[in-house]
């Protein structure tokens, strides 16, 4: 955007003030259509980063538990874009005739996470006494792939992991806070939390036989006041400056998430469905 | 008479505009549901056990803010001494602190890492929803008493002195009936703050079904996976506030 702000007389600086409302220079966006983004917690730090760069709109992004706003859409939030971390709500709103045809736009990967200094070091030590487990509420994505992973442990040490849990948070951001505050052991996050924690925790990976499919879903909202410009925004979540920022803060291209026997069923999707759509 | 008559018509509106906007929401909120929806949803074990340990934990919380709270506000009522500013801002501090300060300051004093070192780590426990909900709600409560008491006539207190009373038996059989009334406007205030605590709750206590899991956190929780639960508790939150508020006016009325 050029804006020419070199006035020499005063006479004619109301004139250039106007001109340059006229040509889209109005300053703090006065003139650029405003676009809200409704987006999972988890994708926090790369959607910030990322949408200062969208130059057809000033972009406002609210962040929270997905389920969150996906009751907010559903009681008739105006809002221009869903970003799920999962494709399950974003179907369903579909489905509803809430959202427009959800476009899945990233993938990430399920870790337990604990303090860096921790002494915990595979799943199989949460079972110890005394060790404090915050996990996601069910009906948060994060908690559903949790009770997912939870699901394929074997059920005397799914008992042992259960009765350790301590808190159930209303996003993933809430398990991460847990975990900088000290106030808990250890905790299920995505592999992108524990990089936007710069390194106040650490990864421990699952094993791949645990691992659930974790694919973000998107869709542009049904009534849109700006329905052409959530779609390119929708577009640049997909391949553009927002995935470029969502790779590099951790998450996988849509469709890389390993394809392994016994999907999850967060996804929503019916046993043999394709993985994204 | 005219110029009378314009400025009652602007604070009729006012009042209108105010009642909107302060109404109408709850009144949405009724409309959201229906008697057998509530009676419904509030027998699910979730609901039931998050209204039980609302009452068990703000109950205690009241006790304890009473107790410490009653002593402590005539203190700063009827005694001057140096810092005593200093100390009822730091009281007061909590009325006006964001919830989720207040639930990181609980974090750094009690939390395993916190300035106790941990010698108390009650994180995670109810302990903790009665720690959280003390903190925000006693000042509302000793900000009315130090009021109240503050009212006192203070020729009742001479006379009792007078007649040989001792300052414990003054305060107890003088300055506590004859505050009475304020005593429990702020009880009930603080009572109707604790109930409905959730930032500093789920900071510091976290989330649990039956531990530390709150009416105000289990509406939160429930909103997009069981939205009439979430609507009826929030019709009880509402119900319960009403009655609180509304007994506070029969008893302050009562003694006017």
């Amino acid at each position: 955007m050029q804006c020419l702000g070199i006035v020499v007389r005063q006479r004619v600086a109301l004139a250039a003030v106007a001109a340059a409302l006229a040509a889209g220079c109005g300053g703090a966006g006065a003139d650029r259509p405003r676009l809200t983004i409704s987006a999972a917690a988890s994708l926090t730090e790369a959607l910030t980063r990322c949408s200062q760069g969208f130059t057809p709109a000033e972009v406002r992004l609210s962040f929270a538990g997905s389920d969150e706003l996906a009751a907010q859409i559903r009681q008739g939030a105006r809002v221009d874009v869903f970003a799920a971390a999962n494709t399950k709500l974003p179907d369903q709103l579909h489905a509803a005739g809430r959202v427009g045809r959800p476009r899945a736009f990233a993938t990430n990967r399920l870790v337990l996470a604990v303090p860096s200094g921790s002494r915990i070091h595979a799943i199989g030590d949460l079972a110890r006494p005394g060790t404090s487990l915050v996990i996601g509420a069910a009906g948060v994505p994060v908690g559903d792939y949790t009770r997912a992973v939870l699901a394929r442990v074997p059920a005397a040490q799914r008992r042992a992991i259960l009765a350790r849990v301590r808190s159930e948070e209303p996003d993933v951001k809430g398990v991460v806070g847990k975990l900088t505050q000290g106030a808990a052991d250890a905790g299920f996050v995505y592999a992108s939390d524990v990089t936007a924690a710069d390194g106040r925790v650490r990864a421990i990976e699952l094993p791949a036989r645990l691992q659930p499919t974790v694919t973000y879903g998107a869709a542009v909202v049904t009534g849109s006041t700006h329905a052409a410009l959530a779609r390119r925004y929708l577009d640049g979540l997909v391949s553009g400056p927002c995935a470029a920022a969502l790779r590099r803060a951790g998450f996988g291209p849509p469709g890389a998430a390993p394809r392994r026997a016994g999907r999850v069923a967060t996804t929503g999707a019916a046993p043999g469905a394709p993985a994204t759509r | 008479m005219t110029r009378g008559r314009w400025f009652s018509l602007l604070a009729a509106l006012a009042l209108a505009a105010a009642l909107a906007l302060l109404a109408l929401p709850l009144l949405a909120l009724l409309l959201q549901t229906s008697p057998a929806a509530l009676a419904r949803s509030l027998g699910e074990p979730s609901a039931r056990d998050a209204l039980w340990l609302s009452l068990r934990t703000t109950t205690i919380a009241l006790a304890v803010i009473l107790a410490v709270g009653t002593p402590a506000a005539w203190l700063l009522a009827t005694q001057r001494f140096r810092g005593r500013a200093v100390v009822v801002t730091l009281v007061e501090l909590p009325l006006v602190l964001p919830p989720a300060v207040a639930g990181i300051a609980l974090l750094a004093t009690f939390g395993r890492d916190g300035l106790l070192g941990g010698a108390v780590d009650v994180v995670f426990t109810t302990p903790a929803v009665v720690i959280a909900v003390t903190f925000v709600a006693a000042p509302f409560y000793v900000r009315g008493a130090q009021a109240a008491f503050a009212a006192v006539d203070r020729t009742l207190l001479e006379a009792s002195r007078t007649l040989g009373a001792g300052e414990a038996r003054t305060f107890a059989a003088v300055a506590v009936p004859a505050a009475l009334p304020g005593l429990v406007a702020g009880g009930a205030l603080a009572f109707g703050r604790a109930l409905g605590e959730f930032g500093a709750t789920l900071m510091f206590a976290g989330s649990l079904q039956d531990v530390t899991q709150t009416v105000p956190l289990a509406v939160y929780s429930r909103l997009a996976t069981d939205f009439d639960e979430a609507v009826a508790l929030s019709v009880v939150l509402v119900a319960a506030s009403a009655a609180i508020l509304a007994a506070v006016k029969l008893v302050v009325d009562a003694r006017d």
